[in-house]
């Protein structure tokens, strides 16, 4: 499919209309979705979406809103009125959202055909899509491989062709890392800079709502029109609360050397160095740099975001919505609704969250992990001082096959790379960096740019540079 | 981590676990909460006050933004039990008490 950008042009020029694209699009989902299974629910109101988002066209022509007729998929964790939003879970089955995101809110005013909802690892938990209580999606690129997660749906209705955009949501990897394993741009902004409003609270101080597009130049359209301080979040940014980051000529970007020698596929590492010549090639500078710190950044993420897991899922109780297990007292209720509703990574996440989270062994970990978040922020900062963009592969391996990762801690190593960007705060996106060939077929692999905070147009400049026009 | 601890944590989080899952969660929570334990070595300063980062949670006024009334018959049609305009739960209260 063609891009939002494209898109645009093609309805003001009369070469395609809002009706054949959203047409178009739910061709392509039920030609392949069957296989592909990217979508949880497809809206039953596409049609007149489409229709109305024509009309303005007509009527408004060049003042039409941004992305008016252009389908977009959203990540079942974000809230429309009306629709459903299970999360993956069982115990969210029937839920039937009452209120629109702010992310939703402004998407359609823009004009932007909602097409439906996608499959996502249980309420955004998991590196592969395969957590989802309503079946695991898969790779287009390869089926017999996940498509990463947890925005997996997201990135497959991308990559299958049915939309140009997909917004997903990113706690320690969950749009880049997708992106990367399905050949896409994906974009975590900085936190605060998009409201979480209506948006499924997974890890509340690492959240952020991001896209998944073919193109930088797409990211950078939806990414400007999510954007922005939201009265009903509270930790959302404006332009006063970093400083400005400059776009440049030429860009000092930093490869964290030391964090490169081991656990990379060697393929992986190939493509990530053939990208850093053509970095150089282009005239940017390529320095070393030393993250001890971020490091050891999944080992305070894996204590920091189950505590708030366990925090934010107490809410699923049975109680005031969801589905509910009878049983003989109140509590009978809670133990047995949450024991049928929730899948196995889940309770594993909220019983850890639990764990470090009691008395006696609070300051141990939630404490320490904190401490240790400080100091990866200082330490960021410092780093930044001597260079403009960090660069890393996006994940260690390509699309790996179903059930490839047995057990819990070597799935929680896939984000690595990602989840220090969560921890400090700043925005990342990750760019498709080329292809590994596995049993035949090529599989997408994507590089990581890291910006500081409120640097997301310094990332769009150079990939748009790099990627888009390449 | 004992399977009595596994299962303490499971009332504490009220989420009813079956013997087989006690018997898998103590093994992977014992193997990664090894691996978190490696924080330790890195962070020697006593866990305390942390610098909390520019953008933190503040609250708002306390005020009604919306007119009564608005969300209730939503949020009425998403509970599993109702008895008119009340959600409907077990009583929580022994009379013989």
């Amino acid at each position: 499919m063609k891009t939002a950008t494209e898109l645009r042009a093609a309805y003001l020029s009369g070469e395609t209309t809002p009706e054949e694209i959203a047409q178009e699009s739910l061709a392509v989902i039920a030609a392949t979705d069957s296989d592909i299974h990217a979508f949880l629910d497809v809206y039953d109101d596409v049609a007149v979406q489409a229709a109305k988002a024509a009309e303005l066209i007509k009527e408004k022509g060049e003042q039409a809103p941004t992305l008016c007729g252009v389908p977009i998929a959203l990540k079942e964790n974000i809230l429309v009125k009306g629709k459903r939003a299970t999360a993956s879970s069982k115990i969210l089955d029937n839920y039937i959202c009452s209120y629109d995101a702010t992310i939703i809110t402004k998407l359609k005013e823009a004009g932007a055909v909602l097409v439906g909802g996608t499959n996502l690892d249980e309420f955004a938990m998991g590196s592969s899509t395969e957590n989802s209580a309503y079946g695991p999606t898969k790779n287009p690129h390869d089926t017999t491989r996940v498509p990463g997660g947890s925005s997996g749906g997201s990135a497959a209705a991308v990559a299958m062709g049915a939309v140009p955009v997909a917004i997903g949501t990113d706690t320690g990897g969950s749009i880049r890392q997708p992106a990367s394993y399905c050949g896409l741009v994906g974009l975590k902004p900085t936190y605060g800079a998009v409201s979480r409003h209506g948006l499924m609270a997974m890890g509340s101080s690492l959240d952020q709502a991001g896209t998944l597009t073919n193109s930088v130049a797409d990211a950078a359209l939806v990414y400007r029109i999510m954007a922005g301080k939201d009265p009903l979040d509270m930790t959302t940014i404006d332009d006063t609360t970093y400083p400005k980051v400059e776009v440049k000529e030429k860009y000092r970007i930093g490869v964290p050397r030391d964090f490169l020698r081991e656990g990379i596929d060697p393929d992986v590492m190939e493509a990530f160095e053939h990208n850093l010549e053509a970095l150089a090639k282009a005239g940017h500078e390529i320095v070393d740099i030393s993250l001890p710190l971020f490091e050891k950044g999944l080992a305070a993420y894996y204590i920091v975001m189950p505590a708030e897991v366990s925090s934010n899922l107490a809410r699923f109780d049975g109680i005031r919505y969801g589905v509910r297990a009878e049983g003989e007292s109140l509590l009978d209720v809670y133990q047995n609704s949450r024991a049928e509703g929730l899948g196995t990574e889940v309770k594993r996440r909220i019983l850890l969250g639990t764990y470090v989270l009691s008395a006696g062994y609070y300051d141990a970990f939630y404490g320490k992990a904190e401490t240790l978040r400080s100091m990866m922020r200082a330490e960021l900062a410092e780093v930044y001082k001597t260079v403009d963009i960090i660069t890393t592969p996006t994940a260690p391996t390509p699309a790996f096959t179903f059930g490839a990762q047995g057990d819990p801690l070597s799935m929680y190593k896939q984000d690595i790379f990602t989840v220090p960007v969560n921890l400090t705060g700043v925005p990342a996106i990750s760019i498709p960096m080329g292809t590994v060939e596995r049993d035949g077929k090529a599989l997408p692999v994507g590089v990581q740019y890291i910006a500081p905070h409120a640097g997301e147009e310094r990332l769009f400049d150079l990939g748009i540079r790099t990627y888009d026009q390449r | 981590m004992d399977k009595a601890q596994i299962q303490h944590l499971g009332m504490l989080a009220r989420i009813k676990l079956s013997e087989q899952e006690v018997d898998t969660l103590a093994t992977e929570i014992s193997s990664i909460l090894e691996y978190v334990s490696t924080i330790n070595s890195l962070v020697d300063v006593e866990a305390g006050e942390q610098a909390v980062g520019p953008v933190h949670n503040v609250f708002r006024e306390d005020q009604i933004t919306t007119p009564s009334g608005t969300h209730t018959a939503d949020m009425l049609a998403a509970m599993p039990e109702t008895d008119g305009a009340f959600l409907k739960v077990k009583k929580i209260l022994d009379q013989s008490h």
